[in-house]
């Protein structure tokens, strides 16, 4: 997975092509699937669950956004270490198979979603919201990496 | 590709404006006394929730909001499009009796049967 700035390829000039831009950008994530980033992501071929995770910055704290509907918020396992964030858990499948026919489209098991940070944060200061199936961590940056005014002194 | 594109025509016609959407993920359960239909759909709450049956298909529509968050965006995975998806019924449904509640993103339907569809025992006289 590359940590690249997303920039949405919307063309502006040509209106009546915006389908084939949807096109395209379904491409686009189909070819981002794990299988061709390697590098500790073989485990989660066979899980089935890769949430969504969004990462965002300013000058004070990085942002982590993941999407996890349905899940209840002790089974929700956030940790940091050396500067990677990890947010992991399990969606149990409570129903038996006592029910008649099913069909399942949701994912159940265990997810885990790995980010190294691109700064250094304060541990003791991570926090984290669970609302309407979107976990957000604030992760406030360490004193020294936030960005800081240099005063020139003139003599 | 599980993205559905309906056209509304604008007020003056000339340009269709295009709402995109995505089906979200579903699953469906069955027993004696109905279905039960579980609908993933992260930042939506009970007021962005649009449900309704017509001839026998019921639509659910979801409106999401992203947290606002402060900064330059560094990665993105999420998709900014909201959620709707069609389901044709089975016609033992009782569509009057449909209930529906959301808990953490997460869309639970409750879909009856009609009462004379249920498997009932017939008494030898």
């Amino acid at each position: 997975m590359s940590l690249i700035r997303y920039q949405t390829p919307n063309s502006v000039m040509l209106p009546s092509l915006d389908r084939w831009a949807s096109l395209r950008n379904d491409l686009d994530t189909l070819l981002e699937l794990p299988f061709w980033a390697g590098s500790g992501r073989q485990s989660q071929l066979f899980s089935g669950w890769t949430p969504a995770l969004d990462l965002y910055q300013n000058n004070d704290n990085i942002v982590a956004v993941v999407e996890l509907p349905g899940m209840r918020k002790e089974d929700i396992e956030i940790s940091l270490q050396d500067g990677t964030l990890t947010i992991s858990g399990e969606r149990k499948d409570e129903r038996n198979q006592e029910n008649g026919a099913t069909r399942t489209e949701r994912s159940t098991g265990t997810f885990r979603r790995s980010i190294t940070l691109p700064t250094r944060v304060d541990a003791n200061k991570v926090s984290a919201t669970y609302k309407d199936g979107i976990l957000t961590v604030t992760l406030p940056k360490a004193e020294e990496a936030k960005p800081k005014q240099i005063q020139i002194n003139l003599n | 590709m599980n993205t559905l594109v309906r056209e509304n025509r604008t007020a003056n016609g000339d340009r269709p404006a295009t709402e995109q959407f995505i089906a979200p993920a579903a699953t469906v359960l069955e027993n004696t006394d109905g279905y039960t239909l579980e609908v993933e759909m992260p930042g939506v709450t009970k007021e962005n929730l649009e449900m309704w049956v017509e001839n026998n298909e019921l639509t659910i529509l979801g409106r999401r909001s992203m947290p606002a968050v402060e900064g330059t965006l560094l990665h993105r995975e999420s998709r900014p499009e909201n959620f709707r998806r069609s389901f044709e019924l089975d016609p033992s449904i009782d569509a009057g009796k449909i209930s529906a509640k959301i808990d953490q993103g997460v869309v639970t339907l409750t879909l009856p049967k009609a009462e004379q569809v249920k498997p009932r025992k017939i008494a030898v006289g």
